[in-house]
């Protein structure tokens, strides 16, 4: 039983390799269907030829100042939706009225597809940035309402005692007791909301024509550049890895103090 | 129904000077007049100063109702509970509460959560770790100050949540089943280290159990409290020597007090369980 619960001492890299094994060997697989002209080379770029060109991508499309563009409206996005989302979802907690008249619209909005929605906000705001970071705000506020809400419901009514018992105040219990103990489902919830918020943001960019690394592929994709538009795809989705696995990692960390 | 009046040694008992704590007539029902739950029905006993007193009861009886009230967790119950000749309204600072659930905060480490009324009063960093630290010593866990609660045993949690109410001084330490999740072996030890702290500290103690020889192993004086309603059915006086350890329980004199009093709880335990039975019964009725 113990026994087979060992992994061994290359256990931890052991998943990742094959995890990226799985990647090449679809690559190379997808590069031979590709040659030997069972798929259309048209429609669908060489592997070899996406990786050669994303050199070529990065110097020449600018894609620094793109990712900061994107970067930009990401962050702001990203902060308003935790101002704005753990505010509302502290405001649910206190007033049950509110919750019961509410909890089911926020958690319908964070179901709902907001980027069809488009067309609406470029009536409001312009083909600008703004556009896109209230798509966004809007796109990734909602887990967040509903996680922090969530949180501050679970928190275990013996702490909520213990402070009861120390005589603390109303302020003194949420900021010590509530805050904390919520603290790690909030954050699924971050993580959860500014998921959709990067994608709205590089998928708002992609519809609208305007900015950063959306604006991009969309680009490569007018000129019919395959292999760069692929290149582009390949390299948002790089980065959205990275950003999500230090998320991940951060989530981790909270899960170990609940 | 006949309410059993508080007899009158218990009413002598409470006008004397030294009582740390006392529990006045008090009685509290759960749910609607017609059918009522008597979880505490007019108990009254006391604790002096710097005794060692154990209510012992069947599970359901109302220990867990009976702490609330004398913490001042609990209001809109008759009776009076003080404290010192002070009526208490409310969680009052002399009462120390130790909860039977696990009740550390999870996000804090050993120090920081034994640290954690301090903080609230405002008292430096240095200070309170240092004070925090004598308290962690006592309750055996030095070397564990930078651990988080989910890297310790339940015991060790149970010692952390007690050192968190031991650090603010409470006269009456207040504790409700600490040990009721902790396997016997750990009982046992624990309960010797509870029994050096309230030596060292002379700290007044009154302990909630349901636990026939954790109550025996630790107390001066034992309550026997009864099964629906909640009554005091009798107080017994343990004269077991002090200083004393685990050890006790091998004693032909610990093995006389465990009888008698199960001979007390015997009928109580066995109403407790009759009654959860045919709860159990008509919940599977229902479905
Ligand atoms: N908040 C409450 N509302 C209704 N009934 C309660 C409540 N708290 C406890 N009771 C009932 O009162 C009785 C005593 O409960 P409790 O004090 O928790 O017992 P113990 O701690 O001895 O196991 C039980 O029958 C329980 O169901
Ligand atoms: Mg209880």
């Amino acid at each position: 039983m113990a026994k087979s619960l060992y992994i061994g001492p290359y256990g931890r890299w052991l998943p990742i390799a094959f995890g990226a094994m799985t990647v090449l060997g679809a690559f190379v697989l997808l590069e031979i269907l590709l040659r030997v002209g069972v798929i259309n080379r048209y429609i669908v770029p060489l592997p070899s030829e996406v990786l050669l060109s994303l050199p070529r991508i990065i110097v020449e499309e600018k894609v620094l100042a793109r990712c900061r563009e994107t970067a930009f409206e990401m962050l702001i996005s990203s902060a308003a939706v935790i101002a704005i989302g753990v505010p509302i979802g502290v405001a649910l907690y206190r007033y049950k009225a509110l919750r019961n008249a509410l909890e089911d619209w926020f958690a319908a909005l964070a179901a709902a597809p907001i980027v069809l929605a488009f067309p609406l906000f470029l009536v409001m705001f312009g083909r600008s940035a703004t556009t896109i970071i209230v798509m966004s705000v809007v796109s990734g506020v909602a887990p967040i309402i509903l996680k922090t809400t969530e949180g501050l419901v679970a928190t275990r009514p013996v702490l909520l005692n213990v402070g009861k018992s120390l005589k603390m105040t109303q302020s003194q219990m949420f900021w010590k007791i509530l805050l904390p103990s919520a603290l790690p489902l909030i954050f699924t919830g971050i993580r959860l909301g500014w998921t959709f918020v990067l994608i709205s943001v590089v998928g708002t960019e992609f519809l609208i024509n305007l900015g950063g690394l959306g604006q991009l592929i969309n680009d490569l994709a007018e000129r019919y550049d395959m292999p760069g538009t692929y290149a582009a795809i390949g390299f948002v989705i790089l980065v959205s890895i990275l950003f999500f696995i230090s998320l991940e990692r951060v989530e981790q960390w909270l899960g170990r103090r609940t | 129904m006949t309410l059993a009046a508080p007899s009158t040694t218990h009413a002598v008992q409470s006008q004397s000077k030294d009582n740390a704590l006392t529990v006045d007539n008090v009685y509290k029902q759960f749910g609607a007049n017609d059918a009522p739950v008597i979880a505490v029905d007019h108990m009254s006993f006391d604790v002096r100063q710097g005794e060692f007193v154990t209510v012992i009861g069947p599970s359901g009886c109302g220990k867990s109702t009976l702490f609330s009230i004398i913490g001042g967790l609990m209001g809109d119950y008759q009776g009076q509970v003080r404290v010192g000749n002070e009526p208490i309204n409310g969680p009052h600072p002399a009462v120390g509460m130790v909860f039977q659930e696990e009740s550390t905060f999870p996000w804090r480490n050993v120090i920081e959560n034994v640290a954690f009324p301090l903080e609230l009063n405002g008292i430096g960093k240095a200070e309170r770790h240092e004070r925090a630290q004598h308290f962690i010593n006592m309750v055996g866990l030095a070397g564990f100050e930078k651990r988080l609660p989910s890297e310790l045993s339940g015991g060790m949690r149970q010692r952390v949540s007690i050192a968190r109410t031991l650090v603010s001084q409470p006269k009456i330490l207040l504790m409700d089943e600490p040990f009721a999740a902790l396997d016997e072996q750990t009982r046992l030890l624990l309960g010797d280290k509870i029994t050096q702290i309230q030596q060292e500290l002379n700290q007044t103690t009154l302990l909630i159990t349901h636990n026939l020889t954790e109550a025996v192993q630790l107390s001066d004086r034992i309550v026997v409290m009864t099964y629906r309603p909640g009554r005091v059915k009798r107080i017994i006086d343990i004269d077991l020597p002090r200083p004393r350890t685990s050890d006790v329980v091998s004693s032909a004199a610990f093995g006389k007090y465990v009888a008698e009093i199960w001979g007390d709880l015997r009928e109580e335990a066995s109403r407790g369980m009759a009654d959860s039975e045919s709860h159990a019964v008509k919940d599977a009725a229902r479905g």
